[in-house]
């Protein structure tokens, strides 16, 4: 049991939701919120042991110029701390194996995916099984989405909860898999933890604009086979409070949004298991 | 070597990029195309193996899942034409440098490669070679900064490909100074300065001439090495410091104005004479309790946020550029304007953008004027650009407008808005005062100087014409901006620099140039400065308007401790010189000075102007036309209006959230789809005090008086922030005129005129900013939106932009327009006149009228502090400003966006002079809101009204009947609203 949760957000390179995404953290009760630019674990003053959660905030790493966080993805593989042998890559997957927490949203999921994080199946974090492409609108769209949670899904985040209502910012926010196999082996082992869903948070939806892009089976959000590595598409971090919704002006909503409540799942199960 | 890597989508994977380009060619050219794909090409220059190439095409080029690649021959197959689309060289190839940085990473080669990025189209359907150059010109390519290759299938060989192309830029590497004899007739001198586009007038070059004439002057310049003649550095740096763009010598000049009846009076400068001076009465009024902390004499104005935080806001235009290249220039204007705030005071961290475009229709179906592109593809064109600034500089934007008339066809208006927040003291100093010590560093940091960019400056200081210069157009590169910004945050909070600025028009030359004012004096050498690419004359390097680059006054000993800072953060620094107080902007190439100017004539000694302004007020027909006998339809019609209709296609493609303060969304009601007044953002996110940003834009008055067009823009911009909860206690504004050339010429007979609209502009903001308490605190004007080719000549309407920016001390009390529940009442506050003058009203029926509304400030005071109490005792339910429309269509706007009907009769209505019903719901008279109130309130909520004008006229009712009585009690509107929201909703949703 640990008193004291250790949280770093990663920023640098087009990140740009780092701001909010520490401010979830900290009002979710992790006792240490970083916000660390990568240079910072580059050349070796912060690294990624001394932490027990990892968020990957949105953005545009290096503008998304060689589609969504491509760049990014390459860089994470590639980058070695201080120019040494030592690969900043290490670091990411010896803190998987230490049982830690990663959460990626919109282009921190994108970096996920892309690096192979997730889904992960049998514990290859290596290779990459599903991509995040162009939304089937062909736009960026900034809207709120209504997303059904997996209750029988292993994801640590989502734990308790049925469903939540959260904006999407993206532009390529698709989900595509690599083949038949790989959908099916996501729904069999529940690593679709979110959905995009109708207002009940009844079924899944694919129609636009309830489903944002088009993703297959509208998957919204996938973890890995141990749900402590979970990356979605939709923003927990911009509804922290009930002045982030858009229509609480005209509804009767409790203090804090539902957004936080992913954050605090993520710092109560750091708080059991370390 | 050259290698091209080409890549695509595996088969049956969605290629979105090439449907939305086959949609838009059917759309914008009336071309049916059968299929397009889309194809990325990476040209690689530089020392790679096959097997290098082939790790970086399957690595960081392509997705496994999605893509195919092929390396040194062509993926295209199965079409009609292909079009591959790529840059001219030295335009900013943001992608290419992207691909670069991840392939020398993954190879580990720093240095090893070049890359460029093109596009490929391969189209499939019944085109010949014409209708394929036409989509390729017309539509996928801009040729000033774009080239491409056009290949039919007969003459396609796959295992060729297409030949690489490398747009590099290959100059002579020969930086010479050159000497220009002043010493010319009158002819000579206007001559040199239309070559060199300097913008300069006869009499401007005469006063250059005698002033290197000065004994002294040239005893100066002989010494360090110069000699009498000017050099072509200083002759550049002084365009762009006198340039319109710059130095604003209209709104600085003497000018004489002429009434009607004759009367002359002498006008000192109107921004001193009208905007400074209200400001400073504002302040004075204020006394202990100021709470501005500089306006107008930094890159944007400051004002007290909080006892910790101050806020920070200005707003500028990128007309000229986004004429020529909408994407472009629309995308540096917004990363340019973000460098604003960023670089005021001690700098501050950027929390919304706005922007407000005024366009032709995009339906526009005459033919276009040389050089003129279709308003739909500047509307597209602008629309993307400022996506990508906003959204990947991960600033939310969180306010605007679109405004459509004809004559923004010559040029359109691009206006964008940045605020920032920076804490109020840093290590125990004021962060919102700049002070340079003589010997500070100057240093540049973040991209490099390349030929892009230049003349902006002088560029934008003269109308749209044949010879507009093609390096004015530049690309914007939000990323290197973005690591710019978070290296120089960190550096502030450090304490690491002393000042910092921007650099925007006029480069180096006028950073520089404006940070020496504040300690008299600096020394720079061009030849450290980093480049781009090789072979820029040393005139270039300092006026180049090279995007993403801060410049700083660092103290020496804290030079070490930045320049390692930047190194850590892969940010490009380079110290360029000294400050100094030698009262010389002294600028050297290497050992050699290049340019010597005194300081004092370089920012003084420009006379300023002497014009002529004459007011006669115009006469427009009187309209005669009878009320329509299907007021419903009538009603659809104005919704369906462009100035009118629902602007969520274009809200929706900006990220509005990011940063996690969003308060009052630019789109609320039941469905998350009704037209906001007004945002409110939370900055401080553990606090419930706000931001309330805002904009008014009536230039449609100004064809009647630009006095009640100025009025009216202000009263907007005040209202609409009031709507969502504002109060006039702490709200700035920010002033942009936007005018045709008022400047009495051969080209402009009619400047006298023009020239007495500004006039008459600037009365007003001096009158209603001084009525309402909200003084400017920054502001901009851009005075020659004016095209000319030919016999051609399109000037817009004179058009100001009011925006404004102020607080609420509690966000969780802020409003919405959308009305809430069944039976609240609902109220019109504020008198109706018949003032149809300008309205859209009229102009749906081919008229401009006479009688402009105007605004009686005094009792929209009264109203307006009235109305924010009720909102702050929560009394309000909604509340919408009136505008646009009218009543008609507020009323309708309130009850779809609540999902509710409402039943409510015009003979309630408080007004003077109305006899027509269609009158009453569509006049525009200002200061007037529909307001809801739930019954419990309404007691209270008449109570604290009382003294004002308002009135309840009806109620909202449950299902989705709109049903309104008119002035004899005759139902005259029976609609659905969900027919009213689709009439809304439908023009522009693409």
């Amino acid at each position: 049991m640990t008193k004291k949760v250790k949280t770093i957000v990663l920023t640098g390179n087009g990140t740009n939701c780092e701001m909010e995404m520490a401010h979830a953290c900290r009002l979710a009760g992790s006792a240490v919120v970083d916000i660390v630019h990568i240079s910072e674990l580059l050349c070796g003053e912060k690294r990624l042991d001394d932490y027990h959660f990892l968020n990957l905030p949105g953005g545009f790493l290096d503008g998304d110029d060689l589609g969504s966080a491509k760049a990014g993805a390459n860089r994470i593989v590639h980058a070695s701390i201080r120019r040494g042998s030592e690969k900043l890559y290490k670091q990411l997957i010896d803190f998987i194996h230490d049982g830690k927490l990663i959460l990626g949203v919109c282009n921190g999921f994108q970096l996920m995916i892309k690096l192979g994080l997730l889904p992960a199946f049998g514990g290859d974090y290596a290779t990459q099984t599903v991509t995040l492409t162009f939304n089937d609108s062909g736009r960026f769209e900034d809207r709120w989405v209504y997303l059904k949670v997996n209750e029988d899904s292993p994801c640590v985040f989502t734990k308790g909860m049925e469903g939540i209502y959260l904006p999407v910012r993206h532009g390529e926010g698709k989900i595509v898999t690599r083949d038949p196999t790989i959908l099916e082996r996501l729904h069999t082992s529940n690593q679709i933890a979110v959905q995009y869903s109708d207002k009940m948070y009844e079924k899944a939806v694919m129609d636009y604009p309830d489903n944002p892009n088009g993703s297959v089976d509208a998957i919204a959000g996938i973890c890995d086979e141990t749900g402590r590595i979970f990356g979605l598409m939709p923003h927990p971090e911009a509804y922290l409070h009930y002045t982030n919704h858009p229509r609480w002006t005209r509804e009767d909503l409790p203090e804090d949004g539902a957004g936080l409540s992913l954050f605090r799942n993520a710092v109560d199960f750091i708080k059991k298991a370390f | 070597m050259v290698h091209r890597i080409e890549v695509g989508f595996r088969e049956g994977i969605r290629d979105v990029l090439g449907e939305k380009t086959g949609r838009k060619i059917t759309e914008h050219l009336g071309i049916d195309v059968t299929e397009v794909k889309t194809i990325d090409v990476y040209t690689i220059e530089g020392d790679i193996a096959g097997n290098e190439l082939a790790a970086a095409a399957s690595g960081p080029l392509s997705d496994p899942i999605i893509q195919k690649y092929v390396t040194d021959r062509g993926l295209a197959d199965g079409f009609d034409w292909l079009i591959e689309v790529g840059f001219r060289p030295g335009v900013t190839d943001n992608v290419g440098k992207t691909a670069r940085e991840a392939i020398e990473l993954l190879l580990g080669k720093p240095g090893a490669v070049d890359v460029y990025t093109s596009r490929q189209y391969a189209l499939k359907g019944d085109l010949g070679r014409s209708d394929a150059e036409l989509i390729a010109s017309g539509l996928l390519a801009n040729e000033l900064i774009q080239r491409y290759e056009i290949i039919g299938s007969e003459e396609w060989n796959p295992a060729q490909g297409v030949a690489p192309f490398i747009p590099r830029v290959i100059i002579n590497d020969d930086p010479t100074t050159e000497e220009i004899d002043l010493d010319v007739s009158d002819e000579e001198l206007q001559k040199i300065s239309s070559v060199r586009v300097l913008a300069l007038t006869v009499d401007e070059m005469k006063i250059i001439r005698d002033h290197l004439r000065e004994e002294s002057v040239l005893h100066g310049r002989q010494k360090a090495g110069l000699g009498e003649k000017i050099t072509d550095v200083e002759m550049e740096c002084l365009a762009q410091t006198w340039s319109e763009h710059c130095k604003h010598k209209i709104f600085n000049s003497l000018i004489t104005y002429e009434d009607q009846n004759g009367d002359r009076t002498t006008i000192d400068s109107l921004f001193s004479s009208c905007i400074k001076k209200a400001t400073k009465e504002i302040r004075e009024a204020l006394g202990k309790d100021d709470w501005c902390l500089s306006v107008f004499v930094d890159n944007a104005g400051i004002i007290r946020f909080n006892d910790d935080y101050n806020l920070v806001f200005k707003v500028e235009t990128h007309n000229s550029p986004s004429a020529l290249d909408p994407y472009g220039g629309a995308l540096t204007g917004i990363v340019g304007v973000n460098r604003d705030p960023f670089g005021t005071g001690k700098g501050s961290k950027l929390i919304f953008n706005t922007d407000v475009f005024c366009f032709a229709s995009p339906f526009h179906n005459k033919p276009l004027p040389p050089r003129i592109l279709h308003p739909r593809r500047i509307y597209d064109g602008v629309r993307e650009g400022v996506e990508h600034g906003g959204n990947k500089s991960g600033i939310p934007t969180v306010n605007g407008c679109l405004v459509f008339d004809e004559r923004y066809l010559g040029k359109p208006l691009v206006y964008c808005g940045t605020g920032g927040i920076m804490p109020a003291h840093i290590q125990g100093e004021a962060t919102h005062s700049k002070t340079i010590i003589p010997g500070d560093v100057i240093i540049m940091t973040g991209g490099r100087i390349g030929k892009d960019g230049i003349h902006g400056a002088t560029f934008s200081s003269e109308e749209l014409n044949e010879d507009s210069p093609v390096t004015a157009v530049q690309i914007g590169d939000p990323i290197t901006q973005k690591k710019m910004t978070d290296f120089l945050l960190i550096a502030r909070d450090k304490n690491l620099y002393r000042a910092i600025t921007d650099n925007g028009a006029g480069g180096l030359s006028s950073s520089i140039g404006e940070m020496a004012t504040l300690c008299g004096g600096c020394e720079i050498d061009l030849k450290k400065a980093p480049l781009k690419y090789a072979g820029l004359q040393p005139w270039e390097i300092l006026i180049s308007e090279a995007q993403e680059r801060m410049s700083l006054a660092v103290p020496p000993k804290k030079c070490k401790a930045f320049l390692a800072l930047a190194a850590k953060m892969n940010v490009e620094a380079t110290i360029l010189g000294t400050f100094t107080d030698s009262g010389i902007f002294h600028v050297r190439y290497g050992e050699k000075t290049v340019a010597y100017l005194d300081m004092e004539f370089l920012h003084e000694g420009l006379p300023k102007m002497r014009l002529n302004a004459r007011w006669t007020p115009p006469r427009h027909e009187e309209p005669a036309f009878p009320e329509p006998d299907e007021m419903g339809s009538a009603l659809k019609e104005m919704l369906s209006r462009l100035n009118i209709c629902s602007k969520e296609s274009i809200v929706r493609q900006y990220d509005h959230e990011v940063q996690g303060g969003g308060v009052v969304k630019p789109m609320v009601g039941v469905v998350n789809d009704g037209p906001s007044d007004a945002a409110v953002i939370r900055p401080i996110l553990d606090s419930f005090e706000g931001v309330v940003v805002s904009n008014g834009i009536c230039p449609r008055y100004s064809d009647i008086d630009t006095y009640h067009m100025a009025a009216c823009a202000i009263d907007e911009a005040v209202r609409n922030a009031i709507a969502v909860g504002g109060s006039l206690d702490r709200m700035a504004g920010i002033d942009n005129f936007c005018w045709c050339d008022p400047v009495e010429s051969e080209k402009t007979p009619d400047g006298r005129y023009k020239l007495a609209q500004l006039v008459r502009a600037n009365r007003a903001l001096y009158d209603y900013t001084m009525a309402y308490g909200v003084p400017c605190i920054s502001g901009k004007d851009s005075m020659k939106n004016d095209y000319i080719i030919g016999e051609t000549k399109i000037s817009i309407p004179p058009t100001l932009l009011f925006s404004t920016m102020g607080k609420i001390e509690d966000v969780r009390k802020a409003v919405t327009m959308d009305a809430k529940k069944p039976g609240d009442l609902v109220y019109i506050l504020g008198e109706t006149l018949e003032e149809m003058g300008g309205s859209e009203w009229f102009a749906l029926h081919g008229f401009i009228g006479n009688t402009v509304p105007k605004v009686n400030a005094q009792k929209a005071k009264k109203l307006y502090q009235a109305l924010s109490k009720a909102i702050d005792r929560r009394l309000v339910a909604s509340c919408h400003d009136c505008s646009d429309g009218g009543l008609g269509v507020a009323l309708a706007e309130t009850a779809f966006a609540g999902g509710l009907g409402m039943d409510v009769s015009l003979s309630l209505i408080p007004r003077e002079g109305i006899r027509r019903d269609d009158y009453l719901l569509f006049s525009e008279s200002q200061s007037r809101f529909v307001v809801t109130v739930s019954p419990d309130s309404q007691e209270e909520f008449e109570g604290s009204m009382a003294g004002s004008v308002f009135a309840c006229i009806g109620k909202t009712i449950s299902g989705g009947t709109f049903r309104i009585a008119g002035i004899h009690g005759e139902t005259i509107v029976e609609e659905a609203i969900d027919s009213l929201k689709e009439a809304w909703q439908k023009p522009l949703d693409f």
